[in-house]
């Protein structure tokens, strides 16, 4: 009876270690672990006030949370496109620069002072049409046109910045209206970041599409093997497609959250690398990089993670130009430990000990 | 194929280097992702901002002789700076004022240097050249000098002999921060804990706007900082940084931002915690460049000093010209322009006007 018992239990913990999303959930474990033990007062929140009067709530766990949000949000979309076509958007922070330019052109306009000229709601629709138009351009380089994802992106990373700048003629309109900041900041009266919400929303929407549309399984059938989904009657192209254009989408939702936080962009440097950290996330969530199975809430656990990495090394001072170096060294664990070569050795490690124990 | 992925990610965030705040010198950091050459129509709109230091439209020459120029700058998208720059000499070498001006726009070295070689063949007259980067400039300003064409460098030096040119019209970056950091010191605060933000490291406004500081707060006992990190001139970047000190519950009364973007993303997380700022609050706020937006924190008192970064040099390349064409050579080769340092509490509504870019 025992015997079994242990059986069972060692088979769950296998299990668990098998599951994708045990690499985010260990890696955050990991860094919530570090900051208890080297300084408890990182998880401190307290309720407070801004200059407007509204209640918050501030300390490193709700940065996290705001911050963190935005990497989730584009997460969503850079997991689909990752299954999907097996290779990874690069251009996704220079259409941030694009959908937030939309949204200032919309809603400012040229020469405004500053005021309102239009609905908040028309100028992010407006930004949605844009950025989801720039990823059905993607997406058409890489589905019809079957150029490396990497290589075709490269076009709008390159190109991007000097779009978003030409679309308000070089100028930087601000928004003085008090109320396009809470998409950035905080809903009168709740103390939780804005941001925290919207990514709520996209990922119950993504994952209300999954469950109730066959997207996930053809997006993954179409990943593993794009022409052997083909003869089984799918549209491999169209589904490539659509990956980009819904990675516009969330792309047009972080450039809502990132120009609403300053109320103005700089074309130049706005969600500047972001791309790096989406791509991070994806890779973090044990997703597989070259298409096929994926995990979208692994995907959004690594965006949390990474953020978390980020907060913490700016709590111990970490200088930000030494982040990317931080964060490569996690992309190279995360390589070296997916490699089939390295898993093979692990595997053939681990049934080595069983047999050792089956022998003892 | 996942390994060969990630190399080509790496690589490619490489290369996306940082972006320039106020032009500076030493700019090989100071790339931007928008790297083409850049569409001329742009800057028409900035026009206001010159007329204001851009002096009384020079007169004609009396013999009606047309003098003509070459320019070679950076992108105009590059950063506020660059459009004010570009709108200045725009609005500065026109037919009306005797000139007939050839723009080339690019970020890239080689693409200038292409540039500089079209203009000595087209034969100008002037050859004024704002480098993309310091080095390899000699033998393309030993043609143009063989050609008897006068060059005339404006706001970034380069490393070559000062025979080359005839003069090099500079910001004083160490200037830039001494005033600054004087300004600072005649607040009489009792303790200074600064919250230091940095541009993309190396850059010549960076290092002048930084030495200043570092100086002093090294000298002083009662000047610490509370952190001192680059957010290379990023103001989501800087409210990040000011958000993590905030976070830490670490007390400050000085925000010193190396351009205006930062102190902006700085503001923004004070104003989440209800920090209050500017003129008889708790936080000192400071940037640098003078963007009109920025004056305008200055005059609503928001904000409590900006540092000039004078972009307009339309006006001292002019004077030079004129005294060559008169048969004065400049006495000096390298001609600092004036800079100013503003403050919250005298900055009128005309200077928002007159000196914002």
């Amino acid at each position: 009876m025992t015997g079994k018992k242990s059986i069972g239990t060692e088979n769950k913990f296998a299990d668990l270690f098998r599951r994708q999303i045990f690499i985010p959930i260990a890696a955050l474990l990991l860094l919530a672990l570090f900051n208890l033990v080297v300084d408890p007062s990182f998880f401190k929140i307290t309720l407070g006030h801004n200059s407007v009067g509204d209640p918050v709530l501030t300390g490193y766990l709700m940065t996290i949370l705001d911050y963190g949000s935005e990497v989730a949000i584009l997460a969503i979309g850079m997991t689909l496109v990752t299954a999907a076509s097996g290779g990874q958007d690069i251009s996704v922070g220079a259409a941030v620069a694009i959908a937030g330019s939309v949204i200032l052109r919309v809603l400012v306009g040229l020469g405004g002072d500053g005021t309102l000229q239009a609905p908040i709601l028309v100028g992010f629709l407006a930004a949605c049409v844009v950025a989801m138009l720039f990823g059905a351009f993607n997406g058409v380089l890489v589905a019809i046109f079957r150029i490396q994802p990497m290589v075709a992106t490269l076009i709008l990373y390159t190109a991007g910045r000097s779009i978003a700048a030409w679309i308000n003629n070089n100028e930087l309109p601000i928004i003085t209206d008090k109320g396009f900041t809470v998409f950035g900041g905080f809903i009168p009266g709740i103390p939780i970041p804005t941001p925290f919400f919207l990514a709520v929303l996209c990922v119950v929407i993504a994952l209300l599409v999954l469950k109730f549309t066959n997207l996930g399984l053809y997006t993954q059938a179409v990943g593993i093997n794009s022409s052997s989904s083909r003869l089984n009657g799918l549209n491999p192209t169209f589904i490539k497609w659509l990956s980009f254009v819904i990675l516009g989408l969330c792309v047009a939702v972080v450039g809502l959250i990132k120009t609403s936080r300053l109320s103005t962009i700089n074309y130049s440097v706005i969600a500047k690398d972001i791309e790096m950290d989406a791509i991070l996330a994806v890779a973090l969530g044990g997703n597989v990089l070259s298409g096929g199975k994926f995990n979208i809430m692994a995907s959004i656990l690594g965006a949390y993670v990474i953020q978390f990495l980020t907060t913490t090394l700016y709590k111990f001072n970490v200088s930000s130009d030494a982040l990317p170096a931080y964060k490569a060294v996690v992309v190279i664990m995360l390589v070296v430990i997916s490699a089939p070569t390295v898993k093979e050795k692990l595997g053939a490690w681990g049934r080595s000990l069983k047999k050792q124990k089956g022998a003892a | 194929m996942k390994k060969k992925t990630l190399a080509a990610m790496l690589a490619v965030s490489m290369v996306a280097a940082g972006v320039a705040g106020c032009g500076g010198g030493s700019s090989a950091t100071e790339t931007t992702a928008a790297t083409q050459a850049a569409e001329p129509a742009a800057p028409e709109a900035k026009e206001e901002a010159d007329a204001t230091e851009a002096p009384a439209k020079a007169e004609a020459p009396a013999d009606g002789k047309v003098i003509r120029v070459g320019i070679i700058n950076n992108d105009p998208n590059e950063s506020g700076y660059r459009t004010a720059n570009d709108a200045d000499l725009k609005a500065m070498f026109t037919e009306a004022n005797g000139y007939e001006a050839s723009f080339a726009y690019s970020l890239k070295n080689d693409e200038q240097i292409t540039a500089a070689q079209k203009f000595i063949q087209d034969e100008v007259d002037y050859l004024l050249l704002s480098a993309a980067d310091t080095s390899g400039w000699d033998s393309v300003l030993q043609d143009a000098q063989d050609a008897g064409i006068g060059v005339i460098l404006f706001d970034r030096t380069i490393d070559a002999s000062e025979d080359l040119y005839l003069a090099s019209i500079v910001s004083d970056m160490d200037k830039e921060g001494q005033t600054a950091v004087d300004w600072l010191a005649g607040q009489g605060l009792d303790e200074y804990n600064i919250i230091h933000l940095q541009g993309v490291m190396g850059s010549a406004a960076q290092q002048g706007r930084t030495g200043a500081l570092d100086e002093k707060v090294a000298a002083e006992a009662s000047w610490n900082l509370v952190t001192q990190q680059t957010a290379e001139w990023n103001s989501e970047k800087a409210q990040q940084i000011v958000q993590s000190v905030i976070d830490s519950g670490t007390s400050f009364n000085v925000i010193y931002a190396e351009n205006d973007d930062m102190a902006k993303g700085a503001v923004a997380a004070l104003d989440k915690a209800n920090i209050s700022h500017g003129v008889g609050k708790d936080v000192i706020v400071m940037g640098f460049d003078c963007n009109k937006w920025a004056l305008q924190e200055l005059l609503d008192q928001n904000w409590n000093y900006d540092g000039q970064c004078n972009p307009f040099q339309a006006s001292y390349i002019d004077k030079v010209i004129k005294d060559v064409e008169a048969g004065n050579m400049p006495a000096e080769k390298t001609i600092i322009m004036e800079e100013k340092g503003f403050d919250a509490t005298e900055i009128t509504a005309d200077d928002v006007e007159k000196y914002g870019i």
